[in-house]
């Protein structure tokens, strides 16, 4: 791989180019609405964090190569050149003040995917070697040791022992021709264990076959957050390979957000073929569990609470009618914030903004928007379906002084479910 | 050359050549855009595609609640502008007459004291739309010097025709004349500004709605 330079940032950004985005600048008239749709804008009053600005040198690139008018200004010279400083200076808007959330593309009046765009323009800056250095770090530990915080398989090993002995449920690796391979984000293994619990126990109770691979655990891909689409390759194809070698049908997609954007979108575009098996995200899954009547709930949550729909699951993701669905199996006080399911507000740490430890003020600041909507409501507790929102949103509320709890869908449908005692598992 | 000279030229040769200019350069811009082409999306589906890009094409014309609350003047105004310059340019009797005798295709019109009522009103509204700019932070940071080349090229048609219907500044033959070559103007600049999203709108729409209805997700 040839070293980061200018020239192959340019090159980056040129080969991202294609009709969309082309469409996209030739429709834009500037009348900056998208600036309103974005969180990084409205908290903080900068006009820099106008999404379309975010993609101004992608516009420089396409206005000067791929329209006669720009042609012919830079043949006269009267393009300005992209330098270092100029990726510079772009590089705080197109990293630490996007969160990729997708909401300023639904807001466009002209249709504009600027969110698109701007994971497009990310990677000429990786190219560059502009990319955040909390970034590089994911990337590379992702890559070399298969998590982007470093957890190796026998932190896994040891999470499952301490699950098995402490409830008797039985997790197995590796185990070839079962029904479901799930994939886990580091931010569970490490901080929300409850996930690995909770799957267990509902996938049992459901009577399906299921297993995790040693290989490819990883459902997150810094890869994609980066801008680095040899390295989300890898990461993708790792999973690709440990599934079909399994032979499973189904990849379970966990609480993870963009791990989901990653393994259901991005993927099969990577590898340049589409699977052989399915993917779903597990709140998917477990609606379909509902609807099955494969599992049934016990009890209801009296407290008030509230479900942030994360941005990679509603918006870009569509899964906006499961977890209300699920919610209202076992929530009796559930309300919804102003402009829930595919307008949901980010939280503020999602396209690697959480992972960039220079962005840490700018995402507080950006997390007022989420406690706007939480203040309006009043809740006890808060639902969500992303480990990184969960982790995003403790620090947000515990920064701002705001006791409400966040806990995981598939964890409050677990904790509700009815076990009948010990379906033996079909072996398949 | 004399005012009845000039008016000649810009309508006859003048305009002529003005959309050739046009239909060539936005036929051009359609064809830098697509032979770009674009990747399949190798993604299992949920839906159609081309479903999508259709409803995308119709709903974006409408606002999000949200953002109209934040700002309705400027999307209130956006409207306006659009509306009003729909009436002044397509249901104008004069210019049915004009598109008569180029194209052979006539429509109804409305009154002309009607047309003009409309036509100072969206001359109001492209001075709002001027003055937002040049006055709010994120607009000025965005706008660029051909945003202000376009609007200029915009109101001048609009304000010559009012002028030159109402018989004001300069006579009549003159009036229309500038009139008839701001036109031109405008036929000949538009490919190479923005004022290409009058097409390329539809294509982003469709292209943004086709990825949202083929995954099934919201656009
Ligand atoms: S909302 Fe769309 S048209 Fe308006 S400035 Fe942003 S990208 Fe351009
Ligand atoms: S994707 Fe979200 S964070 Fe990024 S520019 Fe758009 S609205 Fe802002």
């Amino acid at each position: 791989m040839s070293a980061p330079s200018v020239e192959k940032g340019i090159r980056f950004i040129r080969e991202q180019i294609d009709a969309p985005v082309a469409s996209f600048f030739s429709a834009c008239v500037h009348c900056g609405l998208c600036a309103e749709a974005c969180l990084f804008y409205t908290q903080t009053q900068d006009p820099r964090y106008t999404p379309i600005h975010k993609v101004a040198l992608m516009r420089r690139v396409w206005e000067s190569e791929f329209t006669l008018w720009g042609r012919i200004k830079s043949a006269l010279g009267l393009t300005k050149p992209i330098t270092e400083a100029d990726f510079t200076e772009w590089e705080t808007l197109v990293y630490d003040g996007c969160s990729l959330c997708g909401r300023c593309s639904l807001v466009c009046p002209v249709g504009n995917d600027i969110s698109g765009m701007i994971r497009k323009v990310r990677e000429g800056f990786a190219a560059a070697g502009h990319a955040p250095e909390g970034l590089i770090g994911a990337t590379t530990r992702a890559i070399e040791i298969g998590s982007p915080m470093g957890v190796r398989l026998p932190a896994l090993q040891a999470q499952i022992r301490h699950i098995q002995e402490s409830t008797g449920l039985e997790i197995s690796l590796d185990r070839p021709g079962v029904e479901y391979m799930a994939l886990l984000s580091s931010m569970e293994i490490m901080n929300f264990p409850e996930y690995l619990e909770a799957i267990a126990r509902i996938l049992r109770q459901a009577g399906k076959s299921w297993t995790i691979s040693s290989k490819a655990f990883e459902a997150t891909n810094s890869g994609i957050q980066i801008g680095a689409s040899d390295l989300a390759r890898v990461l993708v194809q790792r999973i690709v390979d440990a599934a079909e070698e399994l032979g499973v049908k189904m990849v379970i997609s966990p609480e993870c957000g963009h791990g989901y954007t990653a393994i259901r979108w991005d993927g099969p575009n990577l590898i340049g073929r589409p699977y052989k098996f399915k993917v779903k995200h597990i709140l998917e899954l477990l609606d379909e569990f509902r609807e099955q009547g494969l599992i049934q709930t016990q009890g209801l949550e009296e407290a008030r609470l509230s479900f942030h729909d994360p941005c990679q699951i509603a918006r870009k993701g569509g899964v906006v009618r499961q977890p209300r669905a699920l919610l209202g199996l076992v929530a009796a006080n559930f309300v919804e914030m102003s402009d829930a399911g595919a307008m949901n507000w980010c939280c503020g740490g999602g396209g690697g903004v959480s992972a960039n430890e220079r962005a840490d003020a700018l995402r507080l600041t950006a997390f007022k928007q989420k406690k706007a909507q939480l203040d309006a409501l009043k809740v006890d507790t808060l639902v969500t379906a992303c480990a990184n929102c969960r982790i995003t949103l403790e620090e947000g509320l515990e920064a701002n002084d705001m006791n409400i709890p966040v806990i995981g869908l598939t964890e409050m449908i677990a904790e509700h479910l009815v076990e009948t005692d010990r379906i033996e598992e079909k072996s398949a | 050359m004399n005012a009845d000279e000039l008016l000649i030229w810009a309508r006859g040769p003048g305009f002529d050549l003005a959309l050739l200019v046009f239909v060539a350069g936005m036929l051009l811009r359609l064809f830098e855009i697509l032979s770009l082409g674009r990747k399949r999306d190798l993604a299992e589906g949920r839906g159609c595609g081309a479903v999508g890009g259709l409803r995308t094409i119709l709903s974006r014309t409408l606002p999000r609640r949200s953002v109209f609350l934040k700002e309705p003047l400027r999307i209130l105004n956006g409207y306006l502008l659009h509306m009003g310059l729909f009436v002044a340019i397509f249901l104008f009797g004069p210019h049915i007459d004009f598109f008569k005798a180029w194209f052979g295709l006539s429509w109804p019109y409305l009154p002309s004291g009607m047309v003009d009522a409309v036509t100072a009103v969206t001359l109001l509204s492209l001075t709002v739309a001027l003055v937002l700019r040049m006055n709010n932070p994120v607009l000025r940071l965005i706008s660029t010097s051909g945003d202000y080349v376009a609007w200029v090229l915009t109101f001048l048609p609009l304000l010559t025709g009012y002028l030159a219907h109402n018989h004001l500044l300069l006579p009549y033959t003159w009036m229309l004349a500038l009139h008839i070559l701001s036109v031109d103007l405008l036929l000949v600049a538009a490919p190479f500004n923005k004022l290409t999203h009058m097409f390329a709108f539809l294509l982003a729409r469709w292209y943004q709605g086709y990825q949202a209805g083929y995954r099934g997700i919201a656009s």
